[in-house]
């Protein structure tokens, strides 16, 4: 891999250790633009730390964090998704008391300061945009309910909804298919394609059959390190693979 | 001007209470007590600024302060310099040592005024402390703490040790602060005579309508943007860090912002009330303060303010028939709102139905046959209940 | 520091240590018990004081006791008497536990407002039982006095006796927590509860009996309280501030933690309080911990978590 310009995101030798303890080791990782890279690995192989160290949220010992050529390392949460990266945590995490529609109208990037937020005010564009997103995540109908009697699949998609809102050029999913039923499960499939198509997504997941239906490229990890790297057929053929995870 | 109503007030019923509270306030009880009584009241009322402050703070926001009297002493000490120095003139102080100095000071064989008592010898010097003092103050702990991510717990931790702090400090500095005595005996404002009735009737007046001033500005806080914010930021810290807040500004302005009026709050106390002493700022009456905000109910403006009223009022009359009971009283009553009533008398009001049904008729009766208003706003933050998904 | 000699300086520091030992037991035992409830379930426990108050007045209440009705016991009271200050403080800790604090799990600024209001009930209890004005035991003659190691080097017997105490307790807390049964329960249900009660610990009677030690750990502070001051029903309220700062300076839930920021703010106030007057010394060294805790908030030993 070289630095090609079609990459949005470059992550080079990214380290972090906890006490000692090497969570994510020699990390190397390329997003190409609207692509949609899943990390597949078993159980504290380290997936939802390397989500941690791009968004900020964890700071990284080692290597470094290249958004469109600039340094995302040692930057603080809030600016790394007002550069354009967006993040879906495990849980579905909503406002749950606030009604569909002011999740998100809260998400849209208008009016983030103090100041703005208390100027902040409706306008036709934000309205339409917030109509737009909840028809792609098929929660139109579901405008004025409360987010907290959702069902988890649907707050999985407000969620995700949500980071529409900021319209980032980078997503990154954790398990977003977790819990969820096998329609639910081909819904979020056709989204997450859909959505793809205007910027890149990084998803982690352990569902093989939803893997293969969304990736465009694959990294498997394993102890915090990269095993292997490629298409889901390569990487599912590869024999270390099927050691680690696969054939379990 | 109807949006911006329409901002305050998000039901006709909530207009409506504001608005027979406003009348309660300003024309019923001046009418009806004695300006002694009234005085009383007054000086309760005071304390609603700092329980607007935690409100915000608290209720909405999700950050406890235990140090909110800090900053009510802030801005009373300023006040209280400014009154100090204008009743401590050469002539009136003719018989001290060193006469023109306030009289503690020359209790302590000072011998002249120390240098950071010299501005407040300017009233728009005082004024702007009173707001700027309080607000920078509580912006740079707020800032340093909440950029680490303290919060919970240890910020109630550290702001009650800084209260203790504050009024330790000003306890054993009696040359500089008047000590545990505090400043006393002011009598005058520009040479108007505070203490006479007629001025008592006015710095009622005047500091109720800023009550009511700041309880809209807090009320307008609350139903914009901003207002929603707080409450995301109270319930999914993360979600609204990773939606591209920077919560740790919003929640040091909110801090300073509640200190700043915290600061005016006790500037008005020291008008009323003519003196200002450590024991108002210690760790006691800060906490008192959440009690009053607790009480009245955290995450309503009107219910605060009235929570500072009832239980002062409760500890007045009570504590004067029964001291032994009182404290036995309010822990128990601060128990009992903690632990089944988290919204308080605001909270309780709002789920009784006969209530809602009448103020529904008023309501009706009053909407003019051109309103077509929707009423699909109602479901603001109100509703939510506090901590109820904090973990 | 001019006026004095190094001689003398060397012995004022010496002895002001000496009387910091006093405070920093009363302080590490304090700071033990809040740290075991607030390590144990993020519970805050405003009327921590009051149970170190309860501790003493239950050292007051045997003294006289012991008084009236067996003064030939009159040595040996002091033994027994924290042994009770401790079951005493103990069983009301589980009682409250049982009524309040487990209500309020998951909203630990409601459990610190909801204890402050218990050590409000508390206080106007030992006021109406044993009066407004402050009560001093009895202490047995064997506690009194003081070694002279040099001239104008006293050390005082109790401190020396307290301090004694506090190592015990300390020593006794460390291994019930690191080598009995119990405490493997106690650290588990820490770590992750969801798993513990999985795996069939009861994790409710976990919480209540960390709670009920860790208040009648107060009662023991209590009871060595009563060697360096009078107890009256606001004393416990006095040191709460000064407790939860070492128990938040030293790192939250770290035993190790604990006893290092006892041992400096005890020491620090204690010498401070020599040159400057005492409200100062101890402006001076809340001033220096709140400084320090916005500079470095996770303390000084702070847990090692992946994530937090």
């Amino acid at each position: 891999m070289n630095t090609d310009h079609a990459n949005v995101l470059e992550v080079e030798d990214l380290g972090v250790s906890f006490d000692g303890f090497k969570a994510v080791d020699g990390f190397n990782f390329y997003l190409a633009k609207n692509h949609v890279h899943v990390i597949i690995g078993p159980n504290g192989a380290g997936k939802t730390t390397v989500l941690d160290l791009i968004c900020g949220k964890t700071l990284a010992t080692s290597g470094s964090i290249k958004f469109k050529g600039k340094e995302l390392r040692g930057v603080k949460e809030f600016k790394i998704v007002r550069a354009g990266i967006g993040r879906k945590f495990q849980n579905p995490s909503i406002y749950e008391n606030l009604t569909v529609f002011e999740n998100l109208e809260l998400s849209h990037p208008t009016g983030r300061g103090v100041i703005g937020c208390l100027l902040f005010r409706r306008t036709e564009a934000i309205l339409k945009q917030c109509n737009d997103v909840a028809a792609q995540i098929g929660l139109l109908d579901k405008l004025d309910t409360e987010a907290g009697i959702l069902s988890h699949g649907q707050k999985q998609w407000l969620e995700i909804g949500m980071l529409l809102m900021q319209e980032p050029e980078i997503i990154m999913l954790d398990e977003p298919v977790a819990g969820m039923s096998v329609r639910e499960r081909t819904q979020t499939a056709e989204l997450i394609r859909r959505i793809s198509k205007d910027r890149s997504v990084i998803v982690i997941e352990h569902d093989m059959e939803f893997v293969r239906e969304i990736a465009d490229r694959v990294t498997v990890m394993h102890l915090g390190k990269i095993l292997a790297e490629g298409s889901m057929e390569k990487v599912s053929a590869d024999p270390k693979v099927i050691e680690v995870y696969i054939g379990h | 001007m109807q949006l911006f109503f329409r901002t305050l007030f998000k039901t006709r019923g909530e207009a409506i209470a504001f608005g027979a509270f406003i009348a309660l306030i300003l024309i019923i009880l001046p009418i009806t007590l004695p300006i002694f009584r009234l005085n009383l009241i007054g000086k309760y009322l005071t304390f609603g600024f700092v329980a607007i402050g935690l409100v915000l703070l608290w209720g909405r926001c999700g950050v406890l302060s235990l140090g909110q009297g800090v900053f009510f002493g802030l801005g009373g000490y300023c006040m209280a310099m400014f009154l100090k120095l204008e009743a401590s003139d050469p002539v009136t102080t003719a018989i001290q040592s060193t006469p023109g100095i306030p009289d503690f000071m020359d209790w302590n064989q000072l011998t002249e005024l120390p240098a950071f008592w010299e501005p407040f010898k300017s009233l728009p010097f005082t004024i702007a402390a009173i707001f700027v003092v309080p607000a920078v103050v509580a912006f740079i702990i707020g800032w340093a703490l909440f950029k680490r991510r303290v919060g919970g717990v240890y910020f109630a931790i550290i702001t009650q040790a800084i209260a203790l702090i504050l009024s330790l400090g000003i306890d054993g500095n009696q040359g500089l602060t008047g000590g545990r005595n505090g400043i006393t005996d002011l009598r005058t404002l520009l040479g108007w005579d505070i203490r006479s009735e007629h001025a008592q009737y006015v710095l009622y007046f005047i500091s109720c309508s800023l009550l009511f001033i700041v309880a809209l500005g807090a009320k307008y806080i609350i139903n914009t943007r901003l207002g929603r914010v707080l409450v995301a930021i109270r319930d999914r810290e993360d979600r609204v860090r990773f939606s591209g807040y920077d919560v740790a500004t919003i929640r040091a302005f909110i801090f300073a912002f509640a200190a700043m009026i915290s600061g005016l709050g006790g500037a008005l106390f020291v008008l009323q009330v003519g003196f200002m002493s450590p024991s108002i700022i210690g760790i006691v009456p800060s906490i008192e303060m959440v009690i009053f905000t607790a009480v009245g109910g955290r995450l309503s403006v009107l219910g605060a303010i009235l929570g500072c009223l009832i239980v002062n009022f409760g500890k007045t009359t009570f504590s004067e028939a029964y001291p032994d009971l009182w404290l036995y009283l309010m822990g128990g009553t601060f128990i009992a709102v903690v632990m089944f009533f988290p919204n308080g008398l605001a909270g309780l009001l709002e789920k009784i139905p006969f209530r809602k049904t009448k103020l529904a008729a008023v309501a009706e009766k009053l909407r003019q046959p051109t309103s077509d208003e929707p009423e699909t706003l109602a479901t603001t933050p109100t509703s939510s209940t506090p901590s109820s998904n904090e973990h | 520091m001019g006026e004095y000699t190094s001689e003398e300086l060397q012995s004022i520091f010496i002895m002001q240590g000496f009387s910091g030992l006093s405070l920093f037991s009363v302080l590490l035992l304090m700071g033990l018990g809040l740290a075991l409830i607030f390590g144990q379930m993020g519970v805050i426990n405003m009327a921590h004081g009051e149970f170190m108050a309860l501790g003493a007045y239950t050292v007051y209440f045997c003294s006289t006791v012991t008084a009236e009705y067996a003064p030939t016991f009159g040595p040996y009271y002091f033994v027994v008497a924290i042994a009770l200050a401790f079951v005493v403080c103990a069983l009301l800790g589980a009682l409250v536990e049982w009524l309040m604090i487990r209500h309020l799990y998951h909203r630990p600024l409601d459990t610190l407002l909801a204890t402050w209001g218990l050590s409000l009930i508390l206080q106007q209890t030992y006021r109406s039982i044993f009066g407004a004005r402050e009560v001093t035991p009895t202490l047995p003659d064997w506690l009194m006095g003081s070694f002279t190691l040099k001239e104008g080097l006293d050390i005082p017997i109790n401190g020396v006796f307290v301090l004694c105490l506090s190592i015990v307790v300390t020593a006794f807390l460390i291994l019930f927590m690191f080598r009995s049964r119990f405490g493997l329960r106690l650290r588990a249900t820490v770590q992750n509860r969801k798993m513990s009660g999985a795996v069939g610990i009861n994790t409710g009677k976990v919480d209540r009996l960390a709670f009920a030690l860790g208040c009648g750990i107060a009662g023991i502070a209590g009871a060595a309280f009563t060697t360096i001051g009078s107890t009256g029903p606001d004393s416990g309220s006095r040191y709460i501030v000064d407790a939860f700062l070492v128990v938040v300076a030293g790192g939250s839930a770290s035993l190790l933690g604990c006893l290092a920021s006892a041992f400096g703010i005890a020491q620090a106030q204690s010498i401070l309080e020599f040159f400057l007057d005492g409200t100062k010394g101890k402006v001076a060294t809340l001033l220096v911990i709140v400084v320090a805790l916005m500079i470095r908030p996770q303390g000084l030993f702070p847990s090692k978590v992946r994530g937090h």
